[in-house]
Parts: structure tokens; sequence; C-alpha cells
């Protein structure tokens, strides 16, 4: 979330039109056991590997709410600052799919566990409220795999059902958002904040945040036009793509003279479009109504005061506080706290060493960049917060240079080992021995007769070549300030000015 | 049994040989399991045998036997308070290794991986499964010709239906093949083949016996309830399987009485209302003058009886017929060949589900989907669906304002004796009207008993017995006062097809 939105750049949406989106998020609840019954929810166990008679639909079998599920989704509701109800209910939703074991998915219809919320993206001027509408509690279904490109051609279809009944809470958006980035940020937001209250991890490679479009353009001051929906679009950048493309088709098509039909459209990854899944003549009619096998669900308004007061410092308040008391630049403040799993790790690596800036700049810059080298989310940083700190007191006993630092640290993220193992067995302690150094500077001086001349003749930047062959020949060790004392007492002031 | 006079395995024997030259004409077994009931048997032949080795080692030190246990210790097996006694099951609650139809196509040779809760604690108090009973295609049925497989036959009358959906359960124990069985009532499913059959029939409160395994039909009016042949019987059977099960939600806490300690105690001073809704038109002279002859013997007993109105009743039948095939459409919807029981192959997937469902369900089941899917559709919900659960309040109302003045009610419990085989099945209409009396009580979900009260044209009438929610043991009291004072039901021993 580094670069807001406006001052000329790129938006994503055509000049002379606006975009209106919602998006509709379905967050997998962080809970040990399903929805409905006590199977285990982890992820990549083998196909039917975590089922049972209930979560199978088998004839006979009643489901049981989950007691956690419901208090997850209470304190993301919380979170997201939604009035929780202290009467919901459960309805089915009726409809065939070979992947659903009852045919019909437990969700909440007209009566949600909460709503009336919002969360707050970064906006030019400062931050901009997103409402939500609605956040409720469903059960996940399976996952058909087809022998084919689809169900229809297939010969045929496997079924993996460990995902059935795994508990959502879905969170569905007023249309407020306007551009592609702004619904990457709004997701980005809603993805820190659920993984600060611990009721989901997130991982959207795994599934367990996924989205659902819902786009339409106008011209300033109309009415918005006819919306499509592109369904799970399951990565930050994807949503942003996804939106870009669909507006600029619904634009296109408007320009043309001709209309944007109301259906739904799944998003290409590969070739980078949307295409129909089905449209309106197909729309289901799902038949909701109350499940008679689930009572309503009633909550204890004591017992939600208390699921609040439990909640954990949210992004934005740890955000103001890293500014606040700990002095990181607003700039910092927001890239660190954007996400739990680098905010826990800075926190820990201050504790330990109380430099908030120098840990912010590793954690901004090495850090984050092995991150994105490797694909890893901040909770999988392979360096535990207590070695970082460790190496930046190594770097400021002046044990070792910031360049052999990088490398250290490095070698950390491969083997998990602390910095001072890895600098003692690799002999990367810096030196500071001024007759050693002196040498080096000495056979530099001697090699490199043009440069020293260069340098005589007023070229300051030749003294950086200098110190770069010195520390090649030190192999990286030698302590920068002495090699840039010593050059500079054997060259004498950079010459005739 | 427990003083070794009668062994476990004679009883068995002796239910599959009487079972082996009746049940050909009755056609009461779906399913017999007459192996595993043998060294079920054998097995608490054996343990029992043990117990009485070791209790007279501990008499002869001095020691008072034991009072039996007031509750039943679910792995107790041999020792428990049905060990020995063998049972039929309706084949729609769950049994493991047995299969288990519904009485359809659909699930033909479907072999459950579970028990139902029921099954269990009857299993867990020494009980021994004989078989699973004929039942209407998913209970929906009002006279046992609905099974796809075969009709069951009244034992009284081998021209005459039982009654239903619990046709073979209630049909076994009239005949003696089994000392009590299980149904489930949905409308009347379990009162009103006993009716039929002149045996005691029980359906209690909704939530006081758990649901789980048993296949849904609707599942709001659902409840198993036990088949047998005198009240005491019945209220062990109650004993052991009401109370609350974590596994269905529904489930109430409320804590279980001993339903035969309550049974001699004087009913002197009750005050029972007789709705005149369920004695006007409509209800056969024969069967009118029976139940008039019962409650004299009430009043005789020194219960108060008293006329009373339940003005909403003429609504009940038109509330039934929405709600119930409303929420068996949704329950039903798991059967369509993906996962297990019938599959018919089809081109695509819609052309599978659609020609399995129509193969596997009989006209009747399909003849309550359709009615169902079209009164949960989108448009005609608040007409239909809604309006209904408005008229089911009503009901639901007229029934406490009633026990507010009237400790129990007392009606009959079909309109009719048993009716010939063939007689209604071109006209599902009348057939409907069996279920006029019983169908409020499951709208209210509150318990009542059906108890042999007299006979007409030869064949048996059943008297109704209603009660407040949780009043179990009001209504065992007083069914029992009444079949004391009528000396047993004397037409019970002329049963011989
Ligand atoms: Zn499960």
């Amino acid at each position: 979330m580094s670069e807001l939105s406006g001052g000329g750049r790129e938006s994503g949406v055509p000049a002379g039109w606006e975009a209106v989106i919602g998006l509709e998020v379905h967050v997998e609840l962080a809970t040990a056991s399903k929805m409905f019954c006590p199977c285990p929810t982890r992820f990549g166990a083998p196909p039917n590997g975590q089922v049972c008679p209930v979560c199978l639909g088998l004839p006979g079998v009643l489901p049981v709410p989950n007691r956690q599920a419901v208090e997850l989704a209470v304190k993301a509701a919380l979170a997201l600052n939604c009035r929780v109800a202290t009467y919901s209910k459960f309805d089915r939703k009726n409809y065939f799919y070979p992947d659903m074991p009852k045919n019909y998915q437990i969700s909440q219809y007209d009566l949600p566990l909460a709503g009336d919320g919002y969360l707050e993206i970064p906006a030019a001027e400062g931050s901009r409220k997103i409402r939500i509408r609605r956040l409720h509690l469903e059960e996940d279904t399976g996952k058909s795999m087809h022998a084919a490109d689809d169900i229809v051609t297939a010969r045929y279809s496997l079924v993996d059902f460990n995902r059935a009944g795994i508990p959502l809470a879905e969170i569905v958006s007023e249309p407020d958002l306007s551009t592609p980035e702004e619904a990457r940020l709004y997701l980005e937001k809603l993805k820190a904040i659920m993984q600060y209250c611990g009721v989901s991890d997130c991982r959207m490679e795994e599934g367990s945040l996924r989205c659902d479009i819902n786009v339409s353009v106008r011209r300033p001051g109309e009415r918005a036009g006819t919306r499509t929906e592109v369904k799970n679009v399951n990565s930050f950048r994807a949503v942003e793509r996804a939106l870009a493309y669909e507006i600029w088709r619904q634009v296109q098509l408007l320009e043309a003279g001709g209309e944007v039909e109301q259906e739904t459209r799944h998003w290409d990854e590969g070739a980078g479009r949307t295409r129909t899944l089905r449209t309106k003549e197909y729309a289901h009619d799902y038949r909701y109504f109350p499940d008679p096998d689930l009572p309503p669900l009633v909550l204890d308004p004591t017992w939600i005061e208390e699921v609040r007061r439990s909640l954990p410092e949210l992004p934005d308040a740890r955000r103001e506080r890293y500014v606040r008391e700990l002095g990181l630049p607003p700039y910092d403040a927001a890239v660190i706290t954007a996400s739990r799993g680098l905010a826990e790790f800075f926190e820990e690596a201050v504790s330990a060493y109380p430099q908030p800036k120098a840990v912010s700049n590793w954690v901004m810059g090495e850090v984050r960049r092995y991150l994105n080298e490797h694909g890893l989310e901040p909770e999988d940083i392979p360096v535990r917060p207590g070695h970082l700190a460790e190496l930046l007191r190594m770097v400021e006993r002046g044990t070792i240079n910031t360049r052999v630092a990088k490398q250290v640290f490095g070698v950390m993220c491969e083997t998990g080992r602390p910095a001072a193992e890895i600098v003692r067995e690799k002999g990367l302690e810096q030196v500071s021995d001024e007759a050693f150094i002196d040498r080096a500077v000495e056979e530099a001086v001697a090699g490199n007769p043009a440069v020293v001349a260069d340098y005589r003749k007023g070229k300051e930047k030749a003294l950086g070549f200098l110190v770069g062959q010195v520390m090649k020949a030190t192999r990286g060790k030698a302590n920068p300030q002495m090699v840039n004392r010593l050059l500079r007492d054997r060259l004498g002031p950079p010459g005739p000015a | 049994m427990r003083r070794g006079e009668l062994r476990a395995r004679d009883l068995v024997e002796s239910c599959l040989g009487r079972t082996a030259s009746l049940d050909g004409v009755l056609g009461c077994f779906l399913t017999l399991d007459g192996d595993r009931a043998l060294e079920r048997a054998a097995l608490i032949d054996e343990e029992l045998a043990r117990a009485r080795r070791q209790s007279a080692g501990v008499g002869e030190t001095g020691a008072h036997p034991s009072a039996p246990a007031a509750r039943p210790d679910p792995s107790a097996g041999g020792h428990g308070i049905l060990a020995g006694i063998p049972y039929a099951c309706k084949d729609n609650m769950c049994t493991r290794g047995v299969t288990t139809t519904c009485g359809s196509r659909i699930l033909e040779g479907y072999v459950p991986p579970y028990d139902a809760t029921v099954v269990e604690q009857l299993t867990g108090t020494g009980a021994i499964l004989l078989g699973k009973t004929n039942m209407d295609e998913f209970a929906m049925g009002s006279s046992g010709e609905n099974s796809a497989f075969f009709p069951t036959r009244n034992p009284h009358d081998t021209t005459r239906v039982p009654g239903g959906s619990s046709s073979g359960s209630a049909a076994a124990v009239a005949a003696g093949l089994v000392p009590f069985a299980l149904g489930s009532d949905t409308g009347g499913s379990v009162r009103q083949p006993a009716s039929f059959c002149g045996v005691v029939g029980f359906k209690p409160t909704y939530g006081r016996v758990s649901r789980y395994g048993l296949v849904a039909f609707a599942s709001s009016l659902d409840q198993i309830g036990p088949l047998t042949l005198t009240v005491a019987d019945c209220a062990l059977v109650m004993e052991v399987m009401a109370g609350h099960d974590p596994r269905d939600a529904t489930s109430a806490q409320v804590p279980v009485p001993q339903y035969t300690a309550v049974l001699g105690r004087d009913v002197r001073g009750l005050r029972l209302g007789v709705p005149r809704e369920y004695m006007g038109e409509g209800i056969e002279p024969g069967v009118r003058e029976a139940v008039r002859a019962a409650l004299g013997a009430l009043a005789d007993l020194g219960c108060a009886v008293e006329e009373c109105s339940l003005p909403h009743t003429d609504y009940a039948l038109a509330v039934y017929y929405l709600v119930a095939p409303a929420e068996a459409s949704s329950n039903l919807a798991r059967y369509d060949g993906v996962r297990y029981g019938l599959r018919v192959e089809g081109g695509d997937i819609t052309a599978m589900y659609s020609r399995t469902r129509r193969r596997g369900f009989g006209p009747e089941v399909r003849r309550r989907i359709m009615l169902g899917t079209y009164a949960l559709s989108a448009g005609y919900y608040d007409a239909y669906y809604l309006k209904a659960q408005k008229v089911r309040t009503l009901v639901r109302r007229d029934f406490e304002q009633a026990f507010a003045r009237y400790d129990l009610l007392v009606a009959p419990t079909s309109p009719t004796v048993a009716f010939r085989l063939g007689e209604r099945t071109d006209d599902p209409l009348s057939m409907y009207m069996a279920d006029v009396c019983t169908i409020p009580v499951n709208l209210a979900g509150i318990p009542a008993i059906s108890i042999p009260c007299g006979q007409s044209e030869g064949l048996p009438v059943g008297l109704q017995i209603m009660g407040p929610p949780f009043a179990e043991g009001l209504i065992l009291q007083a069914a029992w006062a009444f079949e004391q004072a009528t000396g047993g039901a004397p037409w019970r021993q002329e049963v011989t097809p």
C-alpha cells in the first residue's frame, strides 16, 4: 500500500467515466474444526481425508454450530466497526452442485450476524471510509476436479470434500470503491485487520481469502449502469487487473453504443481478461428459507462486549502509535502495520534492539526484499526478530559493516542460524587493524595510478573507486570509515581546486 | 431374563421364527439382521449369566441386591434395562452396517457408516436390533402403500392398510414379531398406524428425542417415537431415548424424568379438554363412539372432562402441506446420484441429476418435492411458506391457550379405522385426511400418544392424548391409568393374519 491514488496517476478508469465497485470477500475463519462438525480444517490433507458423515451430508446427519466460528466472526465484525446482531439465523441456500454434499449451503440471508460497518483506506487527503454492508457466516463447499477443461466435456470428475463445511465469513462492502487501486487497498486493509484479530490467516494462495467483484461504470453525475459480477479473483494483483479490464470492457461497449449485460463473469488470469460464466437468464432461484435444523443464533450483548474488549490493537491504531511513540515516519509505519506478521516481527526486533528507525529500515528493505523474492508471507519470515536485533547490534558495535550484514542476513534467511555464528564461522568480522588496512590502501594507490591522478585533478568520485578496491582486497571486512581516512591521509586533499 | 428364566437367544429366535411365518403376508420388514441379532443375543446371555454369578457371590456376603439404575447406562450393554430385548427400527433411521433405504429406490442398498443416536442409546442398554421396517417412501404417506418395495398389511385384517408411514413398525408390534419398534412422526406417522394396528404409539415433544441419524423428511416436524404393546413398555423405551444430544442443535436441554416411575400415580382431578374440532364432521361414527366411551372411562377415573376449542384446527392441514413439502424439497435435494445410492447416467450432470431423481423417487415424493419447491420459489415464498409459518404460530397458540385451562387434551387419533388397501391410492387428498387429527400436534411441537380404546367395524380405534411441551410423564400417567381401567386391550390377542 505504498502509493496513494490521485495525482495524475493512471487510475484504471478511462477519462470521462466513473466506476462503481463493491467487493464480496470470503474469509476462511481460523477455527480448529469445521462450521458444523468436528472435522479438522488443516490445509493440504489428502483428498477426502478430513470428512465425516456431517460434512459429507449423509442421510440423517445434523449440523451443530461451531462456537469458535461464531466468536471469530463477531471479532471480525467488531474490528470492522459493524453492529453485531443479538438475533440472527441460519438459512439454506438451495442449488444443485456436485461438490455441495447437501445440495444446499447453510448461510445467513435476511438476518446476518453483523452489518453497518466500515474500514478506512489510505487516500490522497488522509483516509477514506468504505462502508461494510453486512458480514455473515456460511459453510464452504467441496472442490471438483474435472478430467477435462470443464464439467460438461469431462469424462469424469472427482470431488474432494475437505473444504466442505469450512467456516467462512462473507464480508460485503457497499459500492463505495471507485478505482481498481482503491479495491486493492480495501482488500489489503481487510486482510490486515483479519490477521490482526486472529480471525483468519488470509492466505490467498490457499483460498482462505477469496474475492468476488461487482462493478459498473457511468458518466459522472449519471446513475450507475448495469453491473457485472466477477467471481473468485484470488490475488491482490488479479483484483486490480480484473477490475481494470472489466471497467475498460464496459466503457468500450458503452462508447460503441452497446449495452452491458447483467451477468456473472470469470477472471482468466492467463489470458488477462474476463469471460462470461452465466448470464441473467440462468440466474439461480436459491429458495432461501430458515434452516429448520438450526435454532436462531442468539448472542448475549455482554458477551459481545467481552469480545470487543478482547480485540487486539488494530492496524490504524498501531500505525499511529508507531509514529507517536517510536518516532517512525508515517510512511514506514503504514508499510509495517499493513501486515500483522511484519508488525509483530518489527516490534519484537525493536524490543531487543530499541532503535525503531534502524529496525524499520531493515524490515522495509532487506526483510521485504527477501519475502518478495521468495514469494513468502510476512508470517513466514525465516529469521527470528531477536536474530535481526543481534545483527544490528553487531553493525552498531562495528563488528561487521552494513555490507557484510546484508550478506549475513541472506545466510540467516537460508539457514535460520544466528548472525554471530555465521560471522564467526565465515570470518566476516570487520577489520579495524590500521596496519593491515593501510597495506591494502597502499596497494590500491600503487596499482591504480590513473585513478589517483584523476583524484588529484579534483575528481572526488575517484576516491569511491579506490575504497571499493580496498574493500575488495579485504573481502569487504575492512572498516569503511578507516579505509576512507587512510586513503585521504595517503592521497592528501583532492587536487588543485 | 435377569433371573435367567428366559434367554435373549430364545427370545430373538422366537421373534425370528414368528417373522418367518407371518412376514411373507404382512410385509413388515425391509431388512432382517437375524444373524447379527443372534450373535448379540448370545453375548448378552453370557454377560447376564456372569452378572448373576457375581451377584450370587455378593449375596452370600450379606449385601442387598442393588436397585435398578434410575437412568440407563449407555455402556451397560448386557446390564442395561433393555438387555436382550429385540426390537425393530423404521428404515429411515441410520444403522451402521445395516441397509437403510427410507423405503425408496433412490437409497436401495445404501449402508450408513454410523448409527442414529436412538439406535446407539438402545444398543447401549442391551436392546437387539432385529431388522429395519417397511415404510411409506421417505415417511410420506398414511397407509404403508407408498413403499417403493411392497406394501405392509394390517395384522387385524390383511386386506386393510396398517396406516403410515411407520407401517412396518406398527404392524410388527401388533403381530407380535417384536416387543417394540421405533417409528418417526412428522404428521402422525407413529400415532396413526398405532391407531390402525391397535398398539401404543408415542410422539414426544419436538427436541425431546435426538433426531441425529433420522433421515429427514420435514426437519421442524419430525420426531422419533416408540411403538409398543403397552404404556409401560412405551415409558421404558422413552426413558432410554429421551434427553439432550449434543449432535442435534434442536435437541432440548431439559432433564428427563423417570417415566416408568410416574405410571401408578393417581389421575383424579386431571382436567381434560376435548377439542370439538376433533369430534365433528369427518370423524366416523364408530370412531366417535369409541372415543366417547373412552372419555367416560376417564371421567370414571376422576378426571374432569370438558369440551374445548382449538379454533385454527381447520388450517392445520393446509399449513402442513406447505411447510412439510418445503422442508422436504430441500432435505431430499442431496439424493442426486453423485455420492451414494442410485445413479442413472445422463449426457451431462443436469441430465444425470434429473434422471436419477425421476427414477429414484416415487410419485408421492415427487409430488411433494414439486409442491415444496414451488412454495419456496422467489415470488411465492411470502404468499405460501411465510404465510404458512404465521398460521402455524396461530395453531401453536391455540394449544398454549388450551393448556392454560387443561392439563391434557383428548381426541381421536384418526378420523377412521384402517381402510382397505388401494382404496385411497388414486386420491391423494383423501389420503391426506388420514392425518388430520395428528398434524396439529406436530405443527405445535407438543407430545401426544395414541392408545387403543375400542373397536369399530371390528378394527382398532385409537385414543389420542396430547400434552404441553415436555409433559410426556403426565401423558403416560393418564394413558397407563386408562389402559389399566379398561383391562388392557383384549382385541390385541385376536391378531392372527
Ligand atoms: Zn465433518
